[in-house]
């Protein structure tokens, strides 16, 4: 499954100024986090980005996507409704094809040479089904993450088939249906952030939203959770780190990891150890 | 021998696991039985599998506490080093028994070394299965990350937002859960016991029921009579508070959760804890509780849990407190995102979930439920039963079954509703009032299991055979053959397992009902692990009412009969039931399903609104404003609020605050009728305080010798020595003459026997013999006649009575007919009494942390810790030393000890009557209630007689449980002593004897040690006498000893407390050196005591039983 588009949600009410935060790149140039995400995104090989923003934030959000606004189209979801109505939202776009599916509020840092989405849709070309990234998660960040219980596919180290996906469950519910065997005592798989979703996602929002009543919302979890019930459909752990800019210090803990990343790292170690040294 | 025991226990082949200990132990000689158990030692410790271990332990229990006793000589005794027996008491069970085998191998085996090994393989034995049961809940997944996490920073519990969305008036709404109890038609010979069901899951197999209840006659309707409720708070603490017990905290450290035993919400921590809220792996790691309340609620929040029951009582046999506790962890889990729905049912695994931590909630809070008791939990009428390990589960290779049972809920195709109603038209409910401790029949039930002792293990194939009965009748709705079933599971399997699953107060209901109402009286029905408190009749559907009305008759008759013989802890209850279709279920308490505010319980109120009201306005959190708005508003609006009001007036303002109610004048009156000595009371209160008495004072001084008897100290009588004809005849013609009297001393309470419930042990109807219950005082009755009438002249025979038990035996004895006693049957009331007081803190430390205890299972010695701390604090603001007065008068009293129930005979004239009765009187027999085996023996007393002494006291060979005394060489002088003397504790240890307190007594010799002749005693000035008798009192050391003492309050609900009170005691006369004494050894059977109801078991089985039965003759 080869997509050429994206989608990114940023219209969460309490999160829409999230992807909109100055951060310093690991090159040293500073640049909205949504910009980071698109420059992940566009020298992975993909064509055109959607972004699903909330009501009157489009002038904020054409800002910050720098060079990229001829390739970015804006979506706006004129209700919070979820976030499966939220990416429901772009299926005009997505034109009945693959897409890659990402959040705006948080920030990919790849340990390897590629990029945490190049390393997805290197390992979405070989496979003919979605794929999800996970990343072993301990117990405690539960209810911060999508969980999956899955089984590894023999012959990988990274690759796992997907039974069964619950949304932020507590470790009482996932120690008693994600347990993976291979992962560290209380880690689970949880969701990266970025996945490779087929065209049969929208189809099944397309009757989430159908059937959704006045003032209800729609999430995305059920969604994959009934494709992961009835076809194949993997995740792979990816050589990286995800930063949640919507956690407390979460801006800072990604603008540390992106500057120790890049050349600049032994001045901004100095920086860090001077602040250690003379910090009280 | 030991390799045909390993592979009864390794077989595969059933038939061969389930071979009878007892029949390959019944005739193997002494050197295959110690063979035998030397094999079994060795293989116990090399076998990797539990189960093999566990059996093997209760294989070598067994053969030391029985088999190997009834084999070794007289002269085969032994000592226990005392080193084991520290080991024993830290439960260092291992090092125990490998310095009792080193003894063994030193010294040779014996009957003292038997009696330690037993104990320690006992214990081992429950230790090995404790500890699996304990991982086994660790292990359960759901369970498992509790105990991984360590720090608040790793909470990844998050209150569901629906409790932090405020309503119109600014309150937050309210979680409640409603939960079911639970009855069980059929435990299967208490197969619910987790041992069992992990031993042998195909037989683990319980028919429950969820019922809701109402108190028939006080209630309008059945509800779930348990309920929890939840909501966030504005302040970062922990509120609990139970409506029942009127007891509430505001907990804001993580120390606090976790100790249990400080107030009584032991309870409700549990639940906090099992739920994750508070999770077990964070205890002791100093963190603060408002770091873990603020990822789970938010900064400056915190929740509050309110656990009511509907006023149903303790020991129902229903599971209260289980479902309780499932209700709260169902709750907290809900409100956590644990499960999936905030409302309504829950889903099957998360009542699984539920049970596990309920399971888990009882190990952490010290106590122990049953494998079904959270059955509440489910809906309606359920099958549960055992489950094989299979290899995806923790148990797998471990024990041959799961912990978690599994549950199968009967649908209506299987049984219709039109059974469910016949039942619920047929079943009276009822509390018959008496509250037992259930945990030494659960003992019996393993140990009689693991031993596969063959009547028991018949009766326990018997139940499961009729368990399918029984769910065939209840699929057929056919009640009337369901009551026949459940009878006979009575009678048959459940008593053939455990005899004391019934007793004297059961039996006379079931037979005043079957005498009542004939062929409409369908059956009895026991509830829960044994008889008298909550049970169930079954009527002719047309005579339930009646059967409802006549039941509280009955009881209520048989309470007033034996309320002082058996221990009642309240009223009998007749319940209104009707079977619950949901299971435990919650709902949310909001500006939706009720008008704003959302209200907690109104008993909630009148605990909570006094210390706020008492409160500065402005320093009320927002909650407490709204929770005092909210009050008012209800107690206008509401009717189930209606006397809230003056109900808070008579909280805030008692009317009995400055004292002066009718407890503090009767308890005067009872002082003043049974002769206490104010001026003897308030020396003793001086001395206490000045540290001039106490426990540690007791002791002889440090620099006594004390040493074992030497060859000739004593007149061995055991079976290989004594065949003394001439003897015999000498006390046969003493016995025609009419010579001989019985005395028993029958004033205490018997503390242990019923955990210092306040009855008459002498009343107690302990056992079944020879086809009725008898009483001890029957039973000692039914000696003196058999010795009599051999002897041609009928015996006279005194009970010695004190201001407790005097009037009951008195009522007792006359409702009996003296059991129709030949002889002259006399009661010698006591003429002093004592009024406890509250210990002093030095006592108290001194008695729990200074003197050997036995140390108890590691969860259970925190709670006791708590609570040793909890009432040295009620000690210290009691007052040290007070008068102990906050108790039913009579609990507040004490007898003074047996040495002067002896010159009460001479006080209250008793013995008067007897010398004019009797004037050729010359000996007395002076036996404890409980030495059941004291009889006049003709030889012994023959012997007594040639001997010439003054005093002959009876000694037997010392085993473990032969604790306090004995007899010893001090300072050279042969004389009993008092464990609470010995200047240390290991001294007792050397001690070849015990005492067992039974005196044969020259009337003459005693009198004469008082100074006094029969004239005297005929004729003499009373004044004189009480001079005389005071003036030797004061020779004896008076001991100051810690008793507990039960305070009861509520609905069955029980307090223990330690006081203090002081004795003297009769064994010290040996000490004097114008008393010439001597010491016959007897043997065990005759002088063993009876002190625990936890003995019965074994007393019944080793012989003791049939030896008694063969002294008497009961009419």
């Amino acid at each position: 499954m080869i997509p050429t588009k994206a989608v990114i949600t940023a219209a969460n009410p309490d999160e829409k100024h999230l992807p909109l935060q100055t951060i310093t790149d690991s090159n040293g140039e500073t640049k909205s986090a949504l910009q980071i995400i698109l420059d992940d995104l566009f020298s992975a090989g993909l064509e055109a980005v959607a972004i699903v923003i909330a009501p009157a934030s489009r002038e904020a959000y054409a800002a910050a996507v720098g060079p990229y606004g001829k390739q970015v189209t804006f979506i706006e979801q004129s209700e919070p409704r979820g976030y499966g109505h939220a990416v429901w939202c772009a299926r005009e776009f997505t034109a009945g094809e693959p897409f890659v599916l990402l959040v705006g509020d948080h920030l990919y840092l790849s340990h390897s040479g590629d990029s945490c989405v190049k390393q997805l849709l290197a390992v979405a070309a070989k496979q003919d089904c979605q794929i999800s990234s996970v990343q072993a998660t301990h117990e405690s960040k539960l209810h911060l993450y999508g969980a999956v219980g899955a089984s590894r596919v023999p012959g990988s180290d990274t690759l796992f088939t997907v039974h069964s996906i619950m949304e932020k469950p507590t470790p009482t519910l996932a120690e008693q249906d994600l347990i993976i065997p291979g992962l560290r005592h209380g880690n689970y798989l949880c969701f990266f952030g970025v996945h490779v979703l087929a065209p049969k996602v929208m189809e099944l929002l397309d009757a989430g939203v159908s059937a959704l009543s006045r003032g209800d919302t729609l999430g995305l979890t059920p969604t994959l959770a009934t494709i992961a019930g009835s076809e194949k459909f993997l995740a792979t752990q990816i050589d990286g780190t995800r930063f949640n800019l919507g956690e407390r210090y979460g801006l800072l803990r990604a603008q540390v990891a992106l500057a120790l990343a890049g050349p600049h790292r032994d001045e901004v170690l100095t920086s860090l150890v001077e602040i250690l040294a003379t910090s009280k | 021998m030991d390799s045909q025991l390993i592979s009864v226990i390794k077989s595969e082949d059933a038939a061969i696991r389930d071979t009878a200990l007892a029949q390959i132990c019944r005739n193997a000689p002494l050197t295959e039985l110690l063979s035998g158990a030397d094999g079994l030692d060795t293989f116990r410790r090399q076998e990797g599998n539990l189960y093999h271990r566990v059996r093997a332990l209760f294989f070598l229990y067994a053969i030391h506490r029985f088999h190997l006793p009834e084999k070794f000589s007289p002269d085969q005794v032994g000592k226990i080093p005392f080193e084991g027996y520290e080991h024993l008491l830290k439960r260092r069970f291992q090092e125990a028994i490998d310095i009792f085998l080193a003894a063994m191998r030193e010294h040779g085996p014996g009957d003292a070394l038997s009696s330690a090994l037993a104990s320690a393989y006992h214990q081992l034995a429950f230790q090995t299965l404790a500890d699996q049961v304990r991982k086994s809940v660790r292990t359960v997944r759901g369970n498992q990350w509790m105990f991984r996490m360590g720090h608040p920073a790793d909470q990844p519990l998050r209150i569901r937002k629906e409790l932090l969305q405020p309503l119109t008036d600014g309150s937050l709404p309210i979680l409640r859960e409603r939960t079911p109890v639970r009855m069980d038609l059929s435990h299967s010979g208490w197969s619910d016991i987790f041992f069992l069901g992990m031993d042998f899951p195909e037989g683990a197999k319980v028919i429950n029921v969820s019922v809701d209840l109402g108190v028939h006659g006080r209630d309008t309707e059945t509800r779930p009579p348990v309920e929890a409720y939840l909501r966030v708070i504005d302040e970062p603490v922990i509120r609990l508070t139970s409506v029942d017990l009127k007891a509430s905290a505001r907990i804001d450290s993580l120390g606090e959760v976790f100790d249990f035993a400080k107030d009584y919400l032991g309870l409700l921590k549990a639940a906090v804890i099992a739920s994750g809220i508070v999770p077990p792996g964070i205890e002791g790691s100093g963190k603060k509780l408002s770091a873990l309340l603020e990822p789970l609620v938010g900064p400056g929040r915190g929740i509050e849990l309110v656990s009511s029951v509907n006023d149903i009582p303790k020991g129902s046999r229903l599971a209260v407190s289980t479902n309780l506790l499932a209700a709260l962890i169902g709750a907290l889990m809900r409100a956590t995102g644990q499960t999936s729905s905030l409302t309504g049912p829950l889903r099957e695994n998360e009542r699984r979930i539920v049970l596990a931590r309920a399971i888990l909630g009882e190990w952490i809070g010290g106590s122990g439920g049953g494998w079904q008791d959270s059955g509440g939990v489910w809906p309606g009428i359920k099958l549960i039963t055992g489950q094989t390990a299979g290899e995806t589960d923790p148990e797998y290779g471990v024990s041959r079954g799961r912990l978690m049972p599994t549950h199968h809920v009967y649908d209506d195709s299987e049984i219709p509703a039109s059974a469910r109603q016949a039942l619920q038209d047929s079943l009276v409910l009822v509390h018959g009032g008496m509250a037992q401790n259930v945990g030494p029949i659960l003992e019996m039930v393993t140990e009689k299991y693991l031993l596969r002792s063959s009547a028991e293990w018949t009766g326990r194939k018997e139940a499961l055979g009729l368990l399918e009965e029984l769910i065939d009748a209840l699929k057929r709705g056919d009640i009337k053959a369901l009551g026949e079933a459940t009878t006979r599971n009575f009678h048959g399997p459940l008593q053939t397992i455990i005899p004391w699953a019934t007793n004297l107060f059961t039996e006379s209901l079931i037979e005043k009902a079957r005498n009542h109402f004939g062929s409409d009286f369908w059956g009895f029905w026991m509830l829960g692990g044994m008889s008298g408190g909550g049970m169930g009749f079954i009527f002719a559907p047309h005579r339930k009412t009646e059967g409802q009305k006549m039941m509280q008759e009955f009881m209520n008759e048989a309470k007033a009969r034996l309320q002082f013989a058996l221990p009642f802890a309240m009223e009998p209850v007749v319940y209104d039931f009707s079977i619950n279709p949901h299971g435990t279920f919650a709902d949310l308490l909001d500006s939706d399903t009720s008008a704003p505010p959302a209200l907690l319980p109104p008993s909630y109120y009148q605990i909570t609104v006094p210390p706020l009201l008492r409160r500065d306005p402005a320093a009320l959190t927002a909650t407490q404003r709204a929770d005092l708005h909210g009050f008012a508003e209800a107690s206008r609006s509401r009717p189930e609020f209606g006397d809230s009001i003056s109900t808070l007036f008579d909280t805030l303002f008692p009317k009995n605050a400055h004292g002066g109610g009718s407890n503090d004048s009767s308890l005067r009156d009872l002082l003043a009728e049974n002769g206490f000595d104010r001026k003897l009371h308030e020396q003793i209160r001086r001395d206490l305080l000045t540290g001039r008495i106490g426990l540690a004072q007791n002791r002889l001084p440090p620099s006594s010798l004390i040493e074992d008897v030497r060859p000739g100290d004593v007149q061995d009588l055991t079976a290989a020595h004594f065949a003394p004809a001439d003897a015999t005849r000498v006390g046969e013609a003493a016995l025609a003459a009419g010579q001989v009297a019985v005395i028993s001393l029958a004033a205490g309470a018997g503390s242990r026997w019923t955990g210092g419930a306040g009855t008459c042990k002498a009343l107690n109807p302990f056992a079944p013999l020879d086809g009725a219950y008898r009483t001890f005082i029957e039973t000692h009755l039914a000696k003196s006649r058999k010795s009599g009438r051999a002897a041609g002249a009928a015996i006279p025979h005194i009970f010695t009575t004190s201001y407790l038990t005097h009037q009951p035996t008195s009522d007792f004895l006359t409702a009996a007919d003296n059991y129709r006693y030949d002889g002259p049957l006399l009661l010698s009331r006591g003429q002093s009494v004592g009024l406890r007081m509250v210990p002093t803190e030095r006592d108290l430390r001194f008695a729990w942390e200074e003197t050997q205890q036995q140390q108890l299972d590691e969860q259970q010695q925190k709670v006791r810790e708590s609570l040793h701390t909890a009432l040295i604090h009620w000690a210290k603001t009691s007052g040290e030393a007070a008068d102990y007065t906050d108790n039913a008068p009579l609990q507040c009293l004490h007898p003074v000890g047996h040495f002067f129930e002896i010159p009460n005979l001479i006080l209250n004239g008793t013995l008067k009557t007897l010398l004019t009765d009797r004037p050729n009187l010359k000996t007395l027999l002076l036996h404890n209630i409980d030495t059941l085996g004291a009889n006049v023996d003709p030889a012994l007393l023959g012997l007594h007689l040639q001997s010439g002494r003054g005093f002959n006291f009876e000694v037997i060979t010392r085993r473990l449980e032969d604790r306090g005394g004995g007899l010893a060489r001090v300072d050279g002088r042969l004389r009993l002593v008092e464990g609470l003397a010995l200047p240390q504790e290991d001294a007792e240890f050397d001690l070849s004897y015990y005492n067992t307190l039974t005196t044969w007594i020259d009337l003459d010799a005693l009198l004469a040690l008082f100074s006094l002749n029969r004239q005297d005693i005929l004729t003499g000035d009373a004044g004189e006498i009480s001079a005389a008798v005071h003036r030797l009192a004061a020779r004896l050391p008076t001991y100051l000893t810690i008793k507990e003492v039960k305070k009861r309050w509520g609905h069955g609900q029980e307090d223990i407390m330690p006081v203090t009170q002081f004795e003297k005691l009769w064994g010290d006369i040996t000490a004097l050196p114008e008393a010439d004494c001597g010491f016959f050894v007897v043997p065990r059977l005759r002088g063993q005591q009876l002190k625990d109801p936890a003995q019965l078991d074994s007393w019944l089985r080793d012989g003791s039983a049939d030896h008694i039965r063969s002294l008497c003759r009961w009419d």
